[in-house]
């Protein structure tokens, strides 16, 4: 079942033709609307009209987090400011926010975007959708309510937090699609086994988690604790927020909605375009959007993408399951790790709950890194013997995945912080 | 003819063994029987008490680590050669010792220790063949 069934599975060819005429009107609007995109553009000697096909897309120059700062807060906007109607903002771990905008027009798009995405996972009018995403300034809770609203079904706008009465009220109102991250997804499992609910007295059906990378691991422990079919989302917010690529039930890759993004893979460091499945950084142009258009953004995120046809019937390209960022990219001792590996590594090892936390740090110019791993009542054995056989048995898992030898310590259930929004997964002490 | 002991995980950090004692207290538990094994980063409480079940509940709650396992409540002589003999017949019989500790009560002149044994079975033969003496849980809880 698609949504919007014309423009997911139109044809390949037609689809270039319909990106193409949008990816020229959206140039011709950000050369003459916004002063930083005619400022790079000019700086290479590059007009609207040099753009002739949508091999061209690589003559432009790419847009960073940084542009959207310099520019902070409206200066990037396409559109004078009685045309926007909705801001939200990404969190500012490090200086100014990101601040995105969005016209009337905007907001139905976006909505049309998770109506797709919440469809892919079997939604309907009848379906109840609790959304335990954060609602406010972050463009989960808010995306996804008004998505979930036009699709038409039952919205149980349960932002986050508060996890026993989520439970309560998934149980009471029978709810049959969770969206929220993979790690309050979690946090959820764990509160029905404190309050003693099995899964089965649940109605749940499909679970859609993004915001946060997560394992193949990871899923198949939440649809095993949830009794869920669970998706990965992924969006970023200065592209619109969540609904830019969605798993399908095939679970084989996120359809990336062509007829509003144009995706490229690039090499993070020489820039230079991949080739179809090679792992590289995400890179979005986007072509129907007016409040804040976006020129081949480079996302930090990596993954790779692949245009094979997908059994579900739609034509839009699929990335690959996020495998992490270019800026959580950890490089230990000249290996490139990223958290998500240290999740399977730690899912392959056995029974250890993926609630893990990495210290890395550098002692006598060498890089060491620590993972902190909570003992479960699985895990826990009566003879010190047993738990250092655990211990070494995770360093050994570790060791196969990355090939490097990292220190890891058992800790306590319970005493790695919990977040209801994104996870904190790594401690950096390293001073450069 | 086996005494059901609790075993807690805990972190090698100050104040960890009291929280378990704290809940101890609070459900008014005694305790028999205690020993920790370490290790530099974490610490393995073991216990013998008079209300097992509740104990375990009352730590799970808490989100400690629990398990319980089952021990040998071993009597021996007080005097030089009493745990001896019953090492000799265990050796005799090639039962290995996981770990042993001692109970803080005595039976007069005899003193108790706990053994943790790799066959379990065997054991409680060999040592009630040679004439040791081993406890329940009833006969702990009365002394």
């Amino acid at each position: 079942m698609q949504w919007n069934k014309v423009r997911e599975c139109m044809s390949r060819d037609q689809l270039r033709s319909y990106q193409f005429e949008k990816l020229k009107e959206t140039i011709d609007r950000v050369y003459h609307n916004v002063e930083s995109y005619r400022q790079k553009m000019q700086e290479r000697g590059i007009i609207p009209e040099d753009i002739n096909s949508l091999e061209d897309l690589k003559l432009l120059p790419f847009t960073t987090k940084q542009d959207l700062r310099d520019n902070y807060p409206y200066n990037m906007f396409a559109v004078p400011l009685e045309e926007i109607i909705r801001i939200h903002a990404s969190s500012g771990t490090t200086g100014k926010p990101t601040v995105v905008g969005y016209t009337r027009r905007d907001i139905a798009n976006w909505a049309e975007l998770i109506a797709r995405c919440l469809t892919m996972g079997g939604g309907k009018r009848e379906s109840v959708v609790q959304i335990s995403y954060g609602y406010g300034l972050f463009t989960g809770g808010l995306g996804f309510h008004y998505g979930a609203e036009k699709l038409g079904a039952v919205v149980v706008p349960t932002s986050g937090g508060n996890t026993r009465r989520q439970v309560m009220l998934m149980k009471d109102l029978k709810t049959e699609i969770l969206a929220c991250t993979p790690s309050y997804a979690l946090c959820i499992a764990e509160t029905l086994e404190e309050m003693g609910i099995k899964h089965e007295e649940l109605n749940l059906k499909a679970g859609i988690f993004g915001a946060e990378p997560w394992s193949d691991n990871m899923r198949k422990e939440l649809e095993s604790k949830l009794g869920l079919k669970a998706l990965d989302i992924y969006g970023l917010s200065e592209v619109i927020g969540p609904g830019v690529a969605c798993e399908c039930m095939e679970q084989q890759g996120l359809h990336i909605f062509e007829d509003f993004f144009i995706p490229e893979i690039i090499d993070p460091i020489t820039e230079e375009p991949l080739p179809e499945g090679e792992r590289g950084e995400l890179v979005i142009t986007t072509i129907d959007k007016e409040g804040l258009p976006v020129i081949r953004y480079k996302t930090r995120d990596i993954t790779s993408i692949s245009y094979e046809h997908c059994p579900c019937g739609r034509t839009h390209a699929r990335i690959e399951k996020l495998l992490g960022r270019t800026d959580d990219m950890l490089i230990i001792r000249g290996v490139n790790v990223f958290p998500s590996q240290i999740e399977s590594a730690l899912m392959i090892a056995g029974d250890a709950e993926p609630h893990y936390l990495i210290i890395v740090d550098r002692k006598d110019n060498l890089d060491s890194m620590e993972v902190l791993v909570e003992v479960s009542e699985k895990l826990f054995a009566d003879e010190v013997r047993k738990l250092e056989e655990v211990r070494r048995k995770i360093i050994s898992s570790i060791y196969t995945t990355l090939g490097i030898n990292v220190n890891v310590k058992l800790v306590e259930p319970h005493t790695i912080e919990r977040t209801e929004g994104k996870s904190k997964r790594v401690i950096d002490k390293r001073k450069l | 003819m086996f005494v059901k002991q609790i075993s807690v995980f805990l972190e090698n950090k100050p104040g960890k063994l009291s929280q378990v004692t704290d809940i101890l207290e609070k459900n008014d538990i005694d305790i028999s029987a205690i020993s920790i094994a370490d290790t530099t980063e974490f610490g393995i409480l073991r216990m013998i008490v008079n209300k097992p079940e509740e104990a375990v509940a009352a730590i799970k709650a808490e989100k400690f680590p629990v398990s319980t396992t089952e021990v040998l409540a071993v009597e021996v002589a007080d005097k030089p050669g009493g745990l001896n003999l019953a090492l000799q017949t265990l050796n005799e019989a090639g039962v290995s010792i996981e770990y042993l500790y001692s109970f803080i009560k005595r039976n007069g002149k005899r003193a108790l220790i706990l053994f943790r044994v790799e066959d379990p079975e065997k054991a409680v033969e060999v040592l009630q063949s040679a004439g040791i003496k081993l406890y329940t849980t009833e006969e702990i809880n009365s002394l």
